[in-house]
């Protein structure tokens, strides 16, 4: 009574076709992961798949559990080593990806596989922690496939892998629908359920709350979108393409640093030309939001500093799209609070001396603030500095030793010695970061703003004109603002793969797949609770919450699981359209008392049929002989079929 | 109202169909059971943890896949419905076997269908003998049950558990079937001396009968009574005419297998076995032999229509 149950997956036994499935699959799911890790990690993981496929081919002894621990116990160590920690997200994932290969070791049975085919779906996601791009997309859904079939395979050992991938793909086909439904209407709700692990968004990549020499022209070194920006009618022109972000107050000597900022009042400045525009900001994990200068409204639910800077409610961890609208060119509030001019005017006790001693010699010359600013500027055209990627690094006094010595340096120094300058010489400045630039794409009119575009420039305070944007860089390298970066630094320098201008062949095909690539940002990666909303009221539904959403999920799936069911249904109970003018016929004669016996063939039948209904033996004995050219026949054709039809729905009898 | 809530009609009631369907069972939906295997609840459970991955990190690729294999689940479940719904059974003769034997009954699985069915696992519920099968579509296939035969006289085959768990694994759905099929079991024949033919004469049982199997006497046409051993293959191969030799010797005396002489054997069961090792050594012995049972005399004979007819009188007696 008590037989092993030969379908259940723990009675039966891997094959080598299951190993080679689950192989590709985690190849496919680890394989990015392991791209990351630390090599000897990667190395480690390879080394156990390597292990179970040798115990395969050479159907040797499986290792014993003892081993199998000591090995995780031994990748558990390692994993510790190498990142200090085993809950963060980048070491549990490879912890997943070295258990993948300690499950793979310890694997007999279908049910290990099975456990070890979810892993993979699981390891599916954790890639997408990393990067939601569309070719990331394409190699998880190879990965997916594979993962089915083998999981098909686990159930059908006997049939041939071509039948099994195609049960996969029809699986997922009839899958596809269900899921684009609860895609649309599963009820987001913003932010984290708990608190991430503290190296949640270690990848993003972005400004940060402080410039140190250095910082600027790495983050430049990066080819990863910052955000990207849909302008209605003209897009602005490269020099008024200044994007605002953090702004800095306080100068330790070597670092500039946000410090404190406060919500201010909004409102709407005058002037200039207006351009509306929607951002799609990538993730960076800060408060701010990057608007053209100066802002004219304020996106949804932001609010600006008193430093005109805009600011979200919360951090962006997901793609974020915003509206608002900029004036370029316009001209600045005269006033400002005296306690913000004071701290525009703070520098360190000490430090610089030959630049304080430039300053003090041309606030002595000037009648005011604006000759002080002017001959500043002309000081920084004429004094032969240079502008890299790969500034020289800088000893005590920054400031100095790029002014006199290097004269080497990348926008961070050029800002930073500005506003030093400017604040010696009693003139109130503050540093700007944000981005300059960015590139218009050809296909769709959008402005794709890159990391590489990051920038810095000085604004100083003068009586009368307010607070006035100075680009020092823009002054000693004039090529930076209208051609961009890939101009502006010398040949040879290491500039990120997107931009060097060597590949400009590369930029039609490079444009549309941008355009692609921004439209998959907008319309699937970018899909939120407002777009939901948005989505409801087109289909009629307004003022959705999650209790709408949930019920309207339920129905369309309750009504999916049916359609699918009568589709199996539908399939089967359908006999052909001979089959059904015989079975037609048969009722016909059966309701005359003449009913077919199960045994009963079609002649003989026709047969016994007419001799008990004389009046229309001739047709019965013709339909049933066309009945059997259609069902034994060579080559019966279509016009025999719609004869038999008509010949039976013609049978009269009397 | 004890029978209206008998268990045996409950269990009807609950399974959708009366026991004992004659022939062809096509198994309905209404009887196609559906529950989550163990490895159904770890997916749901994998698809849970992926679910609130995907809203902690606000990953929109991740409730992409996330439903993706949700509805995958789903249309899982309908696949394994559709892998045993509509397979229309039926049981072909199962050939009569000695006690103590198993008995091969032959279930056959016509599937009607345009796609191929993975993975049926027939299981005889009684004895738990189970066979697995591919069916491809419009084929049948058949699964032979190796029940054991314990006892003479009719073996009915019983429930029989169809069930599948193609393709995901992730749901198993079963059916029950109770086709009206049924084995032949004879006794399990115990191999004794025959009984003397002069012993026999002697008691007035037996007479010296003219032809036995020890010489070769000659040719006559062929019955489809005569055993195979007997026919003249040689001669058939040469000409279209099927012969079977004749024999004449010692042996070819005619045999009383008569159920009194065992008087001396007090079990009915043990009588009926040692007249089965009776018969199958006269066959053997190739004399002619006459069955005679209380209440049921068969005359003499032999081959295997005549030795069948002996064993299934034997099979089924009613014993003391």
């Amino acid at each position: 009574m008590t037989a092993a149950h030969p379908l259940a997956p723990e009675m039966r036994v891997v094959s080598l076709r299951d190993l080679g499935g689950l192989l590709l699959a985690l190849l496919l799911v680890a394989g990015p992961h392991a791209l990351r890790m630390p090599w000897w990690l990667t190395l480690l993981t390879v080394g156990l798949y390597a292990w179970r496929t040798q115990i395969a081919l050479s159907r040797a002894a499986m290792p014993s559990r003892w081993l199998v621990l000591a090995v995780a116990a031994l990748s558990l160590a390692a994993v510790y080593f190498e990142y200090r920690t085993l809950v963060g997200r980048t070491s549990g994932i490879v912890l997943l990806v070295l258990f993948s290969g300690l499950k793979l070791l310890e694997m007999r049975t279908h049910r290990d596989g099975a456990v070890l085919a979810f892993l993979c779906y699981f390891l599916i996601v954790t890639n997408l922690l990393y990067t939601q791009s569309i070719p990331t997309a394409a190699l998880m859904c190879a990965a997916l496939l594979v993962v089915t079939c083998t999981l098909v395979g686990f159930s059908a050992p006997q049939r041939s892998l071509r039948a099994n991938l195609r049960t996969a793909g029809l699986l997922l086909a009839h899958a596809a629908p269900a899921a684009l439904v609860l895609f649309l209407l599963f009820p987001r709700v913003q932010g984290p359920l708990w608190g991430l692990p503290q190296d949640a968004y270690s990848g993003v990549t972005g400004l940060s709350d402080s410039m140190t020499p250095g910082n600027l022209s790495q983050l430049a070194q990066s080819d990863a979108v910052a955000f990207r920006a849909e302008f209605q009618g003209d897009t602005p022109a490269p020099r008024q393409r200044y994007w605002r972000g953090p702004v800095l107050w306080d100068f330790d000597g070597r670092t500039w640093s946000m410090g404190q900022n406060w919500i201010e009042q909004f409102e709407a400045p005058g002037g200039g030309s207006r351009f509306e525009y929607v951002v799609t900001l990538e993730v960076h994990n800060r408060n701010w939001l990057f608007a053209l200068e100066t802002a004219a409204s304020l996106p949804e639910r932001a609010r600006l500093t008193s430093d005109g800077m805009i600011v979200a409610a919360s951090p962006v961890r997901s793609r974020l799209r915003y509206a608002l609208a900029s004036l370029a060119d316009a001209p600045s509030a005269l006033r400002e609070r005296r306690g913000l001019l004071e701290r525009a005017l703070l520098l360190p006790e000490s430090g610089n001396p030959r630049a304080r001693a430039l300053a003090a010699e041309w606030r002595r010359g000037a009648r005011d603030g604006a000759e002080v600013l002017l001959r500043a500027l002309d000081y920084i055209r004429s004094a032969g500095l240079t502008y890299t990627l790969e500034p020289p690094l800088l000893g005590h006094d920054p400031v100095d030793e790029f002014l006199f010595q290097t004269q080497a340096g990348f926008c961070e120094h050029f800002s930073s010695a500005f506003v030093f300058l400017m604040r010696a010489a009693g003139l109130p400045a503050r540093v700007v970061t944000g981005y300059q630039g960015g590139e218009v794409n050809t296909v769709d009119r959008i402005i794709t703003v890159r990391q590489s575009d990051a920038h810095a420039w000085a604004e100083v305070f003068v009586a009368g004109r307010g607070w006035l944007r100075v680009d020092p860089t823009a002054a000693a390298v004039p090529g930076r603002i209208e051609s961009g970066l890939a101009r502006a630094v010398r040949a040879g320098e290491p500039l990120p793969l997107l931009i060097r201008p060597q590949l400009e062949w590369l930029r039609s095909v490079r444009h549309n797949w941008e355009a692609l690539a921004h439209r998959w940002n907008v319309m699937v990666l970018a899909y939120s609770q407002e777009r939901q909303r948005d989505l409801m009221a087109s289909l009629g539904m307004r003022d959705t919450d999650w209790r709408g959403l949930t019920a309207a999920m339920a129905s369309v799936l309750g009504v999916f699981t049916l359609v699918l069911l009568a589709w199996s249904l539908r399939r089967l109970a359908r006999p052909d359209r001979v089959q059904r003018a015989w079975q037609a016929f048969c009722r016909k004669l059966g309701a005359r008392g003449v009913a077919r016996a199960p045994h009963e063939g079609p002649r003989d039948y026709a047969a016994r049929a007419a001799g008990r209904l004389p009046a229309a033996g001739a047709a019965i004995q013709t339909i049933a002989a066309l009945y059997l050219v259609l069902r034994y026949g060579r080559s019966p054709t279509r016009e025999q079929v719609t004869e038999l039809e008509r010949r039976v729905r013609a049978l009269r009898l009397a | 109202m004890r029978a209206l809530l008998s268990a045996s009609r409950l269990r009807n009631w609950f399974y959708g169909y009366a026991p004992l369907e004659r022939g062809t069972v096509v198994l309905g939906h209404r009887r196609v059971y559906i529950v989550p295997t163990r490895l159904g609840w770890i997916y749901a459970a994998t698809l849970g943890i992926l679910l609130v991955g995907s809203i902690n990190y606000a990953l929109q690729l991740g409730f992409a896949l996330t439903f993706l294999l949700a509805g995958m689940g789903i249309a899982g479940m309908v696949h394994t419905t559709r892998n045993l719904a509509r397979l229309a059974v039926s049981t072909a003769r199962a050939e009569s076997v000695f006690a103590g034997e198993t008995a091969q009954f032959r279930l056959l699985l016509d599937n009607r269908a345009h796609y191929d069915r993975p993975a049926l696992l027939a299981r005889h519920t009684g004895s738990g003998a189970q066979v697995v099968l591919d069916v491809p579509a419009g084929a049948l296939g058949e699964a032979v049950l190796a029940v054991p035969a314990q006892r003479r006289g009719w073996l009915p085959l019983g429930r029989v558990m169809l069930e599948t768990r193609f393709p995901l694994g992730l749901f198993r759905a079963w059916s029950y079937v109770e086709p009206d099929s049924r084995c032949l079991v004879y006794p399990r024949p115990e191999r004794t001396p025959l009984p003397a033919p002069a012993a026999i004469a002697a008691a007035g049982a037996a007479r010296a009968y003219a032809q036995g199997s020890d010489d070769f006497s000659g040719l006559r046409d062929y019955q489809p009574s005569d055993s195979p051993r007997h026919v003249a293959w040689k001669a058939a191969a040469r000409s279209d005419a099927m012969l079977t030799k004749q024999f004449s010797g010692a042996a070819g005396v005619e045999l009383w297998l008569d159920w009194s002489h065992l008087r001396g054997t007090a079990d009915a069961e043990q009588r009926l076995s040692r007249l089965a090792g009776w018969v199958l050594g006269a066959e053997q012995a190739g004399a002619a032999y006459g069955l005679r049972l209380p209440g049921l005399e068969l005359a003499p004979g032999r081959g295997d229509a005549h030795r069948s007819a002996c064993l299934q009188a034997l099979a089924l007696h009613p014993g003391a």
